[in-house]
């Protein structure tokens, strides 16, 4: 099964410096595509960066921010393959920001 | 009437009752799926119910709503186009079946209720939504009885259940029992989805019409169950501590139903049975492995259980029990234990200090306050004791509990 791992922590609540993350996100990477589990991933640019669209009445409307303003923001994303829950669990607690963030994990549809 | 003629002499509402785990389970592994196995054995129940079998009576029901249940399975299967449809149409074939005969009976059919547990009782889903549905599919308990005994509507119970079925269909929590360290992460939810279910009946709430004693059954039935196909201390530790609990029954009500504290019970009518059963345990488990929250309250309640009187108590034992307890898990609930036990070990002073500086945390938690009102009452403040025991009047959930706060407040 296929996973999305969404990573989400409020900027600056980092809880080591940047470069140590930087590090642990590389070894974390590095583990998960040894185990072939990695099959994408990115981290985002800031959220001040964010720009959100929708269409009403035919009518596009484009907003400067993102969808919903909250304290813990998306940051990136992995996307991981896994045979069940528990094993997507199991890395998604290995990524450095569960420490100081959350990680939502969501399966993907495969309408299948 | 052919349901019955059907029912006669089997009971089969009562047998499908005990071995609809044992259904759901096999055809849930089956077909890889919870939800469509639950809907194939309600559907051959169903059928079951209101159709005699062209060949008389069965001689095993379990396995003839077995064969029925495989059956629908498969047409499900089939219609939806699953990935599975054709191992389970082979592994039907292979089983033989096709028939209810006399040489199959319920302890042929593979028990995967293990498995079942661990899938309801998966940490993803809401400890409400655990014990719901593992009422629901384990103990085959209907709706509208899990609804009753959970002071909610049938059409809540309803969709709370089948969200969690749609969770486990589609986030893919899996049907297996976990190994290794996985088996230790994922054990206490199992564990604390049981020990709800009994608490549950310990407090009944008003209005409730499942009794006290049908749901501390259930707890105890799934403690057994577990117990026998898992050996693990914290299993062992929490079978003993329902069994110890279970054996005051009888003593901690009278006969106009008022609840009667552990002080005031008489020992004699304690179900020995029980007693040394969970005695027993408990020993086993304190030499089985690792020390657990489980293993550590049923040692507790078996220093009551071996007590004489409650002035023959082994106070200091307990509150030291009490405060390994504290800190293997530093909940509140566990350190007002431990204040009560030290304040009956005979440092009233100490405690009452105590069980103050837990106010923040516990002060809407009914026990706390009938503690409290009853350290109060020991060192002479009755005016603060009154006002404790009624504010723990109102926080009572039922009648029995209120009626002996009300006692007591009227005896200082």
């Amino acid at each position: 099964m296929q996973f999305l791992a969404l990573i989400y922590s409020s900027e600056g609540s980092e809880d080591v410096t940047m470069s140590e993350l930087l590090q642990q996100y590389a070894d974390f990477g590095q583990r998960a595509s040894a185990a072939a589990v990695v099959e994408g991933g990115n981290a985002l640019q800031p959220i001040s960066t964010a720009t959100s669209v929708h269409i009403r009445q035919g009518k596009q409307i484009i907003l400067d921010g993102p969808f919903a303003e909250t304290k813990e923001q998306l940051g990136g994303y992995y996307l991981l393959q896994c045979k069940d829950l528990d094993e997507a669990m199991m890395w998604a607690a290995q990524i450095p920001t569960a420490r100081y963030g959350t990680i939502e994990v969501r399966p993907i549809n495969d309408f299948g | 009437m052919t349901l019955a003629k059907f029912n006669g002499s089997l009971g089969l509402t009562r047998l499908i009752r005990a071995e609809y785990g044992l259904l759901v389970g096999s055809l849930m592994i089956m077909a890889g799926d919870l939800s469509l196995a639950e809907d194939a054995l309600q559907e051959a129940l169903a059928q079951a119910l209101e159709q005699r079998p062209s060949k008389g009576q069965p001689k095993k029901p379990a396995a003839w709503i077995l064969t029925v249940a495989r059956r629908r399975l498969v047409d499900q299967l089939r219609k939806a186009k699953h990935r599975n449809a054709d191992l389970v149409i082979q592994a039907l074939q292979n089983a033989h079946l096709t028939q209810y005969d006399d040489v199959y009976d319920s302890s042929d059919i593979p028990d995967h209720r293990l498995e079942l547990m661990f899938t309801c009782c998966h940490p993803a889903l809401a400890p409400e939504v655990q014990v719901a549905l593992t009422l629901k599919v384990v103990c085959g308990l209907s709706i509208g009885q899990i609804a009753r005994a959970y002071l909610t509507s049938e059409a809540a119970m309803s969709k709370r259940i089948s969200r969690a079925k749609f969770k486990i269909k589609h986030a893919g929590i899996g049907y297996k029992v976990p190994q290794g360290a996985a088996l230790e992460q994922r054990l206490p939810s199992v564990l604390a989805v049981i020990y709800l279910i009994y608490n549950e009946s310990y407090s009944a709430y008003e209005g409730q019409t499942l009794t006290q004693e049908d749901l501390a059954l259930e707890a105890i039935y799934l403690a057994k169950l577990m117990h026998g196909m898992l050996p693990h201390a914290s299993v062992t530790g929490l079978l003993a501590l329902l069994l110890l609990h279970d054996s005051r029954r009888s003593a901690r009500s009278s006969q106009s139903q008022t609840y009667i504290p552990l002080k005031l019970q008489d020992r004699r009518l304690w179900d020995q049975e029980k007693m040394a059963q969970g005695t027993e345990l408990v020993k086993s488990a304190l030499v089985e492995g690792q020390l657990g929250i489980y293993q550590v309250q049923a040692a507790i309640s078996a220093l009551h259980s071996n007590s004489k009187s409650w002035e023959a108590t082994d106070w200091p034992q307990i509150v030291g029990l009490y405060k390994v307890l504290y800190d293997m898990e530093p909940s509140p609930v566990f350190l007002l234990n431990y204040c009560v036990a030290l304040f009956y070990a005979g440092s009233i002073a100490h405690a009452y200090q105590e069980v103050i500086a837990l106010y923040v945390h516990l002060h809407d938690y009914q026990p706390y306050q009938a503690a409290k009102a009853e350290m109060e009452a020991e060192l002479g403040d009755i005016e603060a004791a009154k006002k404790s025991y009624t504010l723990a009047i109102g926080l009572s959930k039922n009648d029995a509990e209120r009626q002996f706060l009300k006692r007591q407040l009227k005896a200082l």
